[in-house]
């Protein structure tokens, strides 16, 4: 049943574009396919109490990595990007390693990776000769210019780009749910509860940690990597730095971090929020749509702090664990 | 060689180090004493040059009235922020609290920039510039550095000397033996914030007169000062000073040999190291 019924919905998304979506849909569809697997990426670690406030810093290195490879040697983006997901690999050991080795836990982890972050950004400031600094950079048209080029991975049609981040997106759910199934999950949800505990029933606190680190750094970076190629622009503060990564971490939140769909249902209500929010306010009053964003998210962390899928599923166990009212006399008792 | 371009760098530095200093003080004694992390404190320092600025450009109020109600301001919403929003979650993990003062951020950058644009605006004012043996020192930063040390002195005494202050260190020791001791800890709680808050808008008393202010102006300086916070040892009010000029004297002598954005980069590579090698701060002895 369950399986028909992800089986039809994955269907319907593979017809969607096809069936006449309107440009500015599509582009909603692979915003929220995009932002919807960064945040998956960014709950693999948040649901087990690692809360890193530097993703952003992960999608700048591969982002700006690929595309100024691509500018600058005129490497392709198929080459381009597992070296940008490489560079994000290494900065996530470089932190993660000793982070995990001297026990770095709870708010101290928060604000190293949130330093992280900001190394990020201010690096691609600094590199401005490159990068382009606070401007951006856009990555060059490929020559000649075509509509489709597979080799630059330019392409003037949005689908492609859609089919791309929905396959990233798969790939990424698929990962959540064989870590669900793992060993590792196990070990995670112990280290989360006691640290000095989980180590001496043998688990590799250390080793644990880092291999989700690493994941989630890995699909972040390819967020980041599809953004860029995309938007076919990049800026430090949209890729990097601590507004971007409070973002990431709040429509996780808000969608719910402890279940597979519940970052992408993030994505999903944080972007059409915001979307229609600035439709609706238009130029006048601009901030209103922001202002009453961060209002909803105070409330969401006192109020729903499992989120908004957290809630449902609650709510759904708690229907289902009910008894039926008055079982009729006579009846067999439930054994 | 002598260097004297490089001296006034490390001039520069030491006022540079006050402003730091003056900034972390009130999110250090909120930080050490409730154990929360105010995100959101950068925006708490924003709206208090925007209340600032309101007044006295705006209404034309003077100068010594304005300042005074910023500082009042400020100190309402620091209560504002623990009576609504730490205190319905303050036995969550405290992960929850850091967000939800995130969410905060959000609230405050926003509002701002509905209420008064994303201009650049400041007060008008002219500070002079001393001129001391060719050194050039800002008299606005001269100012934040004598303020930071009266501010530093002025709590260590709150702290040490009257009642209500050895209540705020012996919760910040352990709340739980001391709310069995009959000390109220909400209330403790209360004026901790309005205090953090209030010092919050002593800062930025002195940004307002040496800088611009525009809605995003928190994230300029908010990051450093939690990197400040957390090397010098939560709470410790001394080790946050030192750590604040240790800091300030990167981002200084580094600004003067690389750029900018480097120095800072160095600064915060400098405070991550710093925090695998000592994960309790640089001048916190260790328990």
């Amino acid at each position: 049943m369950t399986r028909w019924l992800l089986l039809a919905g994955l269907a319907v998304l593979v017809v969607l574009p096809f069936a006449g979506l309107p440009l500015y849909f599509l582009h909603l569809a692979i915003l929220i396919l995009i932002w919807g697997m960064i945040g998956t990426a960014w709950s693999y670690m948040g649901r087990f109490g690692l809360v890193s406030l530097g993703h952003g810093g992960f999608m700048g290195v591969a982002a700006y990595a690929t595309a100024l490879l691509w500018n600058e040697f005129h490497l392709v983006p198929w080459l381009g990007i597992p070296i940008g997901l490489l560079m994000s690999l290494l900065l996530a050991l470089a932190i993660g390693y000793p982070a995990f080795r001297f026990r770095v836990v709870g708010h101290y982890f928060a604000l190293v990776t949130l330093a992280l972050g900001e190394v990020v950004r201010l690096s691609i400031i600094a590199a401005r000769e490159h990068t382009g600094g606070s401007l951006g950079m856009t990555p060059e048209r490929v020559q000649p210019p075509t509509d489709v080029s597979w080799y630059a991975m330019q392409f003037t049609d949005k689908r492609y780009f859609y089919f791309f981040a929905l396959a990233c997106w798969l790939l990424a759910l698929w990962v959540w749910s064989r870590i669900d199934r793992s060993m590792a999950r196990s070990a995670l949800e112990a280290i989360s509860e006691d640290e000095v505990a989980a180590a001496s029933v043998g688990i590799h606190v250390t080793k644990e940690k880092l291999r989700v680190t690493l994941i989630s750094a890995a699909f972040t970076g390819l967020g980041g990597v599809l953004l860029g190629l995309y938007q076919q622009y990049l800026n430090p503060e949209s890729l990097s730095g601590i507004g971007i990564s409070l973002e990431i971490v709040f429509a996780a939140i808000v969608g719910g971090m402890y279940s597979a769909p519940g970052p992408t249902i993030g994505a999903v209500l944080t972007i059409l929020f915001r979307e229609s929010l600035r439709t609706y306010f238009g130029v006048q009053l601009i901030g209103m749509a922001e202002t009453i964003y961060g209002l909803l998210l105070i409330l969401f962390i006192i109020f729903m702090p499992r989120g908004i899928y957290g809630a449902l599923e609650a709510w759904l166990a708690r229907r289902a664990a009910t008894p039926p009212a008055a079982p009729s006399p006579g009846a067999a008792p439930i054994a | 060689m002598f260097d004297f371009f490089l001296l006034e760098a490390i001039m520069g530095g030491v006022l540079f180090g006050g402003v730091l200093a003056l900034l972390s003080l009130g999110l250090n004694l909120v930080f050490g004493v409730i154990d929360v992390v105010w995100i959101a404190y950068a925006e708490l320092v924003m709206v208090g040059m925007y209340t600032i600025y309101t007044f006295h450009s705006i209404l034309g109020w003077p100068l010594y009235v304005a300042a005074p109600l910023g500082i009042a301001v400020v100190a309402v919403l620091g209560i504002a922020v623990h009576r609504l929003i730490i205190a319905p979650i303050l036995d969550t993990p405290p992960i929850n609290q850091l967000l939800a003062t995130g969410g905060l951020l959000f609230f405050l950058q926003s509002f701002a920039t509905l209420v008064f644009g994303s201009q650049f605006r400041n007060l008008g004012l002219t500070m002079p510039i001393l001129e001391f043996y060719e050194l050039y020192i800002s008299f606005a930063r001269l100012m934040a550095f004598c303020v930071a040390i009266v501010g530093i002195v002025g709590l260590y005494l709150f702290l040490r000397r009257t009642y209500v202050g050895t209540a705020i260190r012996a919760v910040a020791q352990d709340r739980e033996v001391m709310s069995l001791m009959g000390v109220d800890t909400k209330r403790i709680y209360l004026i901790t914030s309005a205090v953090g808050g209030g010092l919050a808008g002593l800062a930025s008393v002195l940004l307002v007169l040496q800088q611009d202010v525009h809605p995003f102006i928190g994230l300029t300086f908010g990051p450093i000062t939690f990197m400040i916070c957390v090397l010098g040892g939560l709470g410790n009010l001394i080790g946050g000073f030192i750590a604040a000029f240790v800091i300030s004297q990167v981002i200084s002598i580094g600004s003067y040999y690389v750029s900018t954005e480097l120095s800072y980069v160095i600064a915060f590579v400098l405070f991550i190291v710093a925090m695998f090698i000592r994960p309790e701060g640089l001048f916190q002895k260790r328990s």
